[in-house]
């Protein structure tokens, strides 16, 4: 009886250092998987939840104001937004990752960004896409599924364009 | 036996007496009292960095996150409310420990159970070995028993006092 | 060529160890002594082999060799020549070799000595030894290799050991450095010393499974051990010593002990091992609790193993942890086979290493020392826990949660205080059996002298009940430790007739395992007494000062006089120095200089304090822009 329990135990120790080393190791969600399902509240108080905009490309851009890495693209992907905005069909959605509510604000203020975003409460949204730093975008095609994933800045407005384009028909 | 088991529970109500006091000890000792943000603060730790208290944090976004501490203390919140909200905005880790619901009770339950198992397979295996010592003795321990008259003069302690110091001296 | 060269030796150790394991393995079933010689040949030959590795890395480091990806990593033109050595376990990659270098090292040591005494241990302590190490070189070569170079072609820039087809060489002009909280002379002896406790309990852990694997009873493994587990406990215990007072110099928070998941995966080996050193002295004296030894020195060293996999691998994050790696599926592999097979083999020994088991009362020396292990594995199981409980948590509920020190604090604690009431009561009970009386004439002079640990603290003002129980264990277990040697020497004095000089010289001779022991256990509490200070009387204030203002903790005042900003070229970083002058009631200590370092090379940034320590008390200052903290 003591070396079921003895066994069963170190087994069941390995076992768990097994899946949490590859949880550990897995990376972001990637192109091809189904989107992770979410619920974003945006600072201006609307819900926005992915799995209603199905039919819709869905750009999931993952910020923080601490973050400088992130600065350079906020313009573009402001303008992007704009872009696209006539079409009705591609939605912009900013995630603001571990931040405080006045400098994110400030921060939107000073890119001039219209598009919704929103705290991710509970860091629940970065974990649900296993992001591993700021800034990463995940864009999801029609069908839900991700169709690219920008590991750091877009490097200007065309390469956003060119990323979302291919998915429109 | 009884003798065993007294000083068992003896050794587990030390035990338990010293981890209650301590856990107070300890609550009383670390905030001083011009420095609630830090006090707060202290109880946190970085959503970012790892591992590393807010308090400790030198990074730009740490100061932001005990400037909104010292904002809301302002405002009157308490200490369990800012360690509440920041919970509700960045999960579970920010806190030093997990809080106590669910789930989490297996982190103080578990090494509380092995303590106490170990207290107790430690109780029983005295328990074993003094029967074990008994019964492969008998006459000795049946002396053992009548106890001993007590060494009471001077020349006994000092034979008993060096018969103990030459044994040590063997190693 | 020099690469070539290291990573040449390096693949050559790794035949002669596989070599080795074949050899011994084959002498040993054909009964052939020529093939377990020449086994043991080749475990001797792995430390010069590998020295030549070590040397080649070292030579890369300290000529600024920067085609090499690993230079690059941990090492710049401005940093000092002791820096880009210690630079060798500053990474993954390097720090690996390193320990690989210090393994060899141990197996080649043991494989020299003399071996006629116990010649059917030395195949499998051969066997145990190169395994171990071929591991570690395969981690080297083929997962984390330090002489990836880097290269230029037509798709970019590429890192490989060989030159790839097209490509040529290019050479950074400069590395990244070390990361700033490494670049403290802390760097040149924590990470040795705390490499070589981890790994010097290979030898006595070979040993046991020798003992194991060839069915033996006896404990002349423990004999032939007992020097090398000592030196690892010396080394592992100094490492862990020497981090915390690093830590205490460089972080800002005048932490020395964070609970962090890689000091606790130092800790644990040290809490087992401990208790192998005290259960050892069992089975010498009473020849029982054999297997809890065996048992003891197994876990401590599955411990050493499992710590460096968490800190490696990226299971867990933290301050200390390395970056991201592919070893870990594989080192994960090593410790399940590890695991499995030792626990086999305990599992067909078991019953034939039991003892009998007799002992009468608690209240002597092996019932004491029992119950110490007792609380030591108690202690290791609850850390163990506590760093997988985050990694369970989350896979159990999907939360991520920190387990910090509130919850290690809380049992450690009282777990510390049971072992240091056990110090007290342990050197003076007698081997096999003690009478309450006996017991009580020896403790109540000493018990005496140890209310001095009450009264003076009271004296001085502190009223905190727990830090004066604490005070007294301590002045308790200092009174116990200096009488018994003040007993034994006037006994002596008087049976022998010797002076008391003499006698105490005689007394401390014949006895240098206590002597030994005593001087341990008195550190010891000398720690904890330095433990509680800390815990219970730090005090700290922050502030924001403008130059000439001040901030009092009494009863300390800190005026902030200024800001030196300039760049030191020699070292390549912009440093920002405030100049701190402290007061103690009102006369000048002198002045604490907290700085900001910004490291060129590296582009981070790194504080650290102004520190000042003395025996009564310390003062650290530590600066931000426009923030302060002190602790006193």
């Amino acid at each position: 009886m003591k070396k079921i329990l003895l066994w069963g135990g170190l087994l069941l120790l390995l076992v768990v250092l097994g899946i949490g080393l590859y949880r550990s190791q897995q990376g972001q969600v990637g192109v091809g998987e189904a989107a992770p399902d979410f619920i974003l509240q945006s600072f201006s108080g609307e819900t926005y939840r992915i799995a209603d905009y199905r039919g819709s490309v869905v750009v999931v851009n993952f910020w923080a104001s601490w973050c400088e890495s992130c600065k350079p693209e906020a313009r573009d992907l402001e303008a992007a937004y704009q872009y696209y905005r006539p079409r009705g069909d591609v939605l912009f959605l900013g995630v603001d990752y571990v931040d405080t509510e006045p400098e994110a604000l400030a921060y939107l203020e000073e890119f001039q960004i219209t598009y919704p975003n929103g705290p991710d409460l509970r860091t629940e949204i970065s974990q649900a896409f296993r992001i591993r730093g700021v800034p990463e975008t995940f864009v999801i095609d029609k069908n839900g599924q991700i169709a690219h994933l920008q590991i750091g800045p877009f490097q200007s407005l065309d390469h956003i364009l060119s990323v979302i384009d291919p998915l429109l028909d | 036996m009884k003798r065993t088991s007294q000083v068992f529970l003896g050794l587990i109500s030390l035990l338990v007496l010293m981890l209650a006091l301590t856990g107070s000890g300890l609550a009383q000792g670390s905030d001083p009292t011009d420095d609630e943000v830090n006090a707060v603060a202290s109880q946190l730790y970085c959503p970012v960095c790892e591992n590393i208290p807010l308090d400790a944090c030198g990074t730009a976004a740490c100061e932001q996150w005990r400037g909104i501490i010292r904002e809301k203390l302002a405002e009157g919140w308490s200490e369990d409310q800012i360690k509440d909200y920041f919970v509700a905005q960045y999960g579970d880790r920010v806190l030093a420990e997990p809080p106590r619901q669910g789930f989490n009770w297996l982190v103080y339950l578990v090494p509380a159970l092995a303590l106490i198992g170990g207290v107790v397979l430690l109780g029983l295996g005295f328990q074993k070995w003094r029967r074990a010592a008994v019964e492969s003795k008998p006459t000795i321990s049946s002396r053992k028993a009548k106890k001993s008259p007590e060494p009471s003069d001077d020349y006994i302690r000092k034979v008993e006092e060096e018969l103990k110091e030459r044994s040590r001296s063997s190693k | 060529m020099a690469a070539e060269i290291g990573f040449g030796a390096l693949f050559i150790t790794l035949i002669f160890a596989v070599y080795s394991i074949v050899a011994a393995v084959y002498g040993q079933k054909n009964k052939s002594q020529a093939w377990i010689l020449s086994a043991r040949q080749a475990m001797i030959l792995v430390f010069p082999l590998l020295t030549v590795t070590i040397a080649a890395m070292l030579y890369l480091l300290v000529t600024d060799d920067f085609q090499v990806a690993y230079v690059a990593d941990v090492s710049s033109r401005s940093m000092p020549v002791y820096l880009k050595l210690t630079a060798l376990w500053g990474g993954q990659a390097g720090s690996l070799l390193f320990w690989s270098w210090l393994l060899a090292g141990f197996g080649s040591a043991v494989a020299l000595r003399k071996w006629d005494r116990d010649g059917d241990l030395l195949p499998w302590v051969v066997v145990v030894n190169m395994i171990t190490l071929a591991f570690f070189l395969v981690l080297n070569i083929f997962y984390e290799n330090p002489f990836l170079r880097y290269w230029q072609d037509a798709s970019g820039i590429l890192t490989s050991f060989r030159q790839p087809k097209g490509a040529l060489p290019i050479f950074p002009r400069d590395g990244s450095g070390l990361n700033p909280l490494l670049r403290h002379p802390g760097m040149i002896i924590h990470p040795p010393m705390q490499y070589l406790g981890f790994v010097g309990f290979i030898i006595p852990f070979s040993y046991a499974i020798a003992s194991l694997i060839t069915g033996r009873t006896d404990d002349r493994w423990i004999q032939i051990s007992r020097g090398w587990t000592l030196w690892a406990w010396l080394f592992l215990s100094l490492g862990l010593v020497l981090g915390a007072r690093w830590a205490y110099d460089v972080l800002g928070w005048g932490g020395y002990w964070g609970w962090d998941p890689v000091e606790n995966s130092a800790l644990m080996p040290w809490l087992t091992g401990t208790a192998y050193l005290h259960a050892v002295l069992i089975h010498e004296k009473r020849s029982m609790f054999k297997e809890w030894s065996l048992l003891l020195i197994i876990i401590t060293y599955l411990l050493v193993i499992y710590g460096t996999f968490i800190t490696r691998s990226g299971l867990l994050s933290s301050v200390h942890s390395f970056a991201q790696s592919r070893i870990g599926p594989v080192f994960l592999g090593f410790i399940a086979l590890t695991v499995i097979i030792t626990a086999w083999l305990l599992n067909s020994r078991w019953k034939k290493l039991q003892s009998q088991h007799a002992l009468e009362k608690i209240l002597t020396r092996e019932g004491l020392i029992i119950i110490s292990v007792v609380l030591f594995l108690g202690l290791m199981v609850t850390v163990f826990w506590g760093v997988l409980f985050p990694t369970i948590s989350e896979l159990a509920t999907g939360q991520k949660v920190t387990v910090g020190p509130p919850f290690y604090e809380r049992v450690a604690g009282p777990i510390m205080g049971g072992i240091l009431i056990l110090m007290v009561l342990c050197p003076l009970a007698v081997w096999s059996f003690v009478s309450y009386r006996h017991l009580g004439r020896l403790l109540w002079k000493p018990f005496l002298v140890s209310l001095i640990g009450i009264a003076l603290p009271v004296w001085g003002g502190l009223t905190r009940w727990p830090a004066l129980i604490a005070f007294w264990l301590v002045a308790f277990v200092l009174a116990v430790n200096i009488f018994e040697f003040f007993r034994r020497t006037r006994l002596r004095r008087r049976t022998e007739n010797e002076s008391w000089g003499t006698a105490l010289a005689r007394v401390l001779k014949r006895n240098q395992r206590s002597y030994g022991a005593m001087i341990v256990h008195v550190g010891v509490v000398l720690m904890a007494l330095g433990v509680i200070g800390i815990e219970f009387f730090q005090t700290e204030t922050q502030g924001t000062l403008a130059e000439g203002q001040s901030l009092s903790l009494a009863p300390y005042t800190m005026t902030y006089e200024q800001l030196d900003v300039f760049d030191d070229m020699s070292s390549a970083r912009n440093v920002a120095r405030a100049v701190i002058s402290v007061e103690k009631d009102g006369r000048v200590l002198g002045e604490l200089n907290p700085r900001r370092d910004f490291y060129y090379d590296s582009g981070q940034p790194v504080t650290l304090p102004g520190v000042r320590s003395t025996l009564i008390g310390g003062v650290l200052v530590a600066t931000w822009p426009a923030k302060k903290k002190s602790t006193a």
